[in-house]
């Protein structure tokens, strides 16, 4: 009985907690905009799966390059597709994934930083020198060299971004983990001889989720970099597969005469990623009072 | 005394950066062994009869165990030999010597730029909150974290080299060439660097000794360069010394968008012609130059911060 009623409170002041947040991010109003703005794009893309203005593979030799008009909002790219079917369909590939990746660097380098810094000792040194070797390369680098390797494809994105950026999320939540480890309550789940991998996920995980959600929420806005920039560069997915880097070195040749093929799908591009970096410092308010510093590699 | 310590301190990071780099190596090495199509059939080109290919593996030493491959390899990289491109037929490490200096110029430019637009920038909108200038500040960093530089580089070409006609887009024949590539590579500086000073600037300011020094009535000069500025620069240098390597991904998009001829766009060109041993190359110096940059940023970080560089270079 009073057991239950400990845990009604427990319940009450998470609830109450929870709402505080909200409240805290609903007052940042770019980061509650751009909340707005993600949902906005996110509806064109599922939008995208079952209904598009065009065809965005159908090319028409007769329509190329034309400027945005009632017919083509975003007007026609260098073979006469229209682009805003084309960027419908696309984000779900530079979206797309962005967010996987993003979800599995999340969840390889957080179970990494959890173990070496829960456990320390020999694994800990292990798992330090292979996150030194991944940090020894400028991310873009390691993209590249992983792009190269792996060949083109959407497995081989998906691989070369989740792969350049965990390490940073192994040396971010060790850091976490040594700040936590020695707090008491740590110490009397461990005398009351609960398992270790018990305390890691019951315990520390949750206390450390915020700075793991934070900084995915920037890393969601640098993928979407990273992935289109690949695409530009021609290692993403081989054409005529709409991902919106792609579709910017498509349009390069006629830079000269008809820009809005280049211009739009960068525009995209930048508010996604701008949207998705304003929620970051949103949550970062919200979530982690002590506000961290993030920093940002590319 | 000083120099010793510092030698030493030099000695003992270059002695902690080995392990490292020997883990580059082997994460290369399985790169280039996970590489689709075989490293001989490439050299000796479509066409080529089956001995000959077997020829040129024994030559590579392709035929060897991978343990042996990797001691040889590793032995060949010692010596400074980079290999053989597949498609100049010149020594690797003569390519990139010859493209080097222009990556050089185009970072060091950008810097430049970087730095003289976000300090004076992220100062004055510590000392002035809730003026313009903090606005123009924050979309300054926002659009530096969030549009994608190849995409900033084509406007940029659009705008000053297609309407307005005053900048020239590609290529590197006069010291204009360098002006668009470089400020597009600042943007991917400024945003974090404007941040970093305007806040550091703003810690500083609230801290005792810039108080005492208001309460001592020292002109706003003296207070803001020696008392502010001197103890902003510890984090401003951090953030510069963490963005090297933005500075070496983000060259290799803008020298490939400004045909700019330094190492990134060399990198990308020698991808598209399949030039494995010159992209292996490549990857091997930017990372080695990366280890090497990261070791001077930390002595330098020693430098000017006294508290560290008594703890630093007393355990050495």
């Amino acid at each position: 009985m009073e057991s239950e009623l400990v845990l009604k409170k427990i319940e009450e002041v998470r609830r109450k907690r929870l709402k505080e947040m909200w409240e805290v991010f609903k007052s940042n109003k770019s980061a509650y905009y751009s909340l707005y703005v993600v949902i906005a794009i996110a509806s064109l893309i599922l939008i995208g799966f079952i209904y598009t203005p065009y065809d965005p593979y159908d090319f028409d030799l007769s329509r190329v390059r034309q400027p945005p008009s009632i017919n083509h909002p975003l007007g026609t790219d260098e073979l006469g597709r229209d682009i805003l079917s084309r960027l419908m369909v696309g984000g779900r590939y530079t979206i797309g994934i962005s967010v996987i990746s993003v979800l599995l660097g999340t969840l390889l380098g957080s179970i990494l930083g959890l173990i070496s810094g829960y456990f320390g000792g020999r694994l800990d040194a292990i798992i330090q020198r292979f996150v030194d070797v991944t940090l020894a390369f400028p991310t873009t680098l390691l993209a590249i060299a992983l792009m190269v390797s792996l060949g083109p494809g959407m497995l081989s994105l998906i691989a070369a971004i989740s792969i350049s950026t965990f390490p940073v999320y192994a040396r971010l939540v060790r850091g976490a983990v040594l700040q936590l480890i020695n707090e008491d309550y740590i110490t009397a789940v461990k005398l009351l001889g609960r398992s270790s991998w018990y305390i890691m996920f019951r315990h520390v995980l949750p206390n450390i989720l915020s700075v793991i959600v934070v900084q995915s929420t920037y890393y969601l806005g640098f993928s979407i970099l990273l992935a289109s920039s690949l695409g530009f560069l021609g290692l993403g997915i081989p054409p005529p597969t709409p991902e919106w880097g792609a579709m910017i070195s498509g349009g390069r040749v006629y830079l000269f005469s008809s820009p809005h093929i280049v211009v739009f799908p960068g525009l995209f591009i930048m508010v996604t990623a701008l949207a998705f970096n304003l929620i970051g410092d949103g949550l970062r308010d919200a979530l982690d009072p002590r506000s961290r510093m993030f920093i940002r590699r590319f | 005394m000083i120099y010793m310590s510092l030698v030493r301190y030099l000695i003992r990071r270059g002695y902690q950066s080995i392990p490292t780099f020997i883990g580059a190596l082997l994460f290369m090495f399985i790169l280039v062994r996970v590489l689709p199509g075989d490293p001989a059939r490439l050299i000796a080109g479509p066409e080529a009869l089956e001995e000959d290919v077997q020829r040129i593996r024994e030559q590579l030493g392709l035929d060897k165990p991978l343990y042996a491959q990797f001691v040889d390899y590793v032995m060949t990289l010692l010596r400074g030999d980079l290999g053989t491109s597949i498609k100049f037929r010149t020594p690797v490490i003569n390519e990139i010597l010859h493209r080097l200096p222009y990556t050089i110029a185009l970072a060091l430019v950008a810097e430049a730029i970087a730095v003289a637009i976000a300090l004076p920038l992220g100062i004055m909108s510590a000392l002035r909150p809730n003026s313009k200038l903090t606005y123009v500040t924050s979309v300054i960093s926002l659009i530096g974290a969030s549009a994608p530089i190849f995409w900033i580089a084509l406007m940029f070409i659009y705008v000053f080299s297609v309407s307005l006609k005053i900048l020239p887009s590609s290529g590197a024949d006069s010291p204009r060439h360098i002006i668009l590539p470089a400020t597009t590579l600042s943007l991917l500086l400024m945003g974090n660097l404007t941040r970093i000073t305007r806040s550091s600037v703003i810690e500083a300011l609230n801290s005792n000794h810039v108080l005492t020094a208001m309460a001592k009535g020292l002109r706003d000069r003296v207070i803001l360069i020696r008392h502010i500025l001197k103890n902003a620069m510890i984090p401003i240098v951090t953030i510069m010394g963490l963005q090297v390597g933005s500075l070496l991904g983000g060259a290799i998009i803008t020298e490939t968008v400004y045909a700019w001829p330094g190492i990134g766009s060399l990198l990308i060109d020698s991808i598209f012609f399949r030039d494995y041993t010159l992209i292996q190359g490549i990857i091997l110096f930017i990372v080695l130059t990366f280890i090497v940059i990261n070791i001077v940023v930390d002595v330098i970080y020693a430098l000017i911060d006294p508290r560290i560089r008594d703890v630093l270079w007393r355990v050495s």
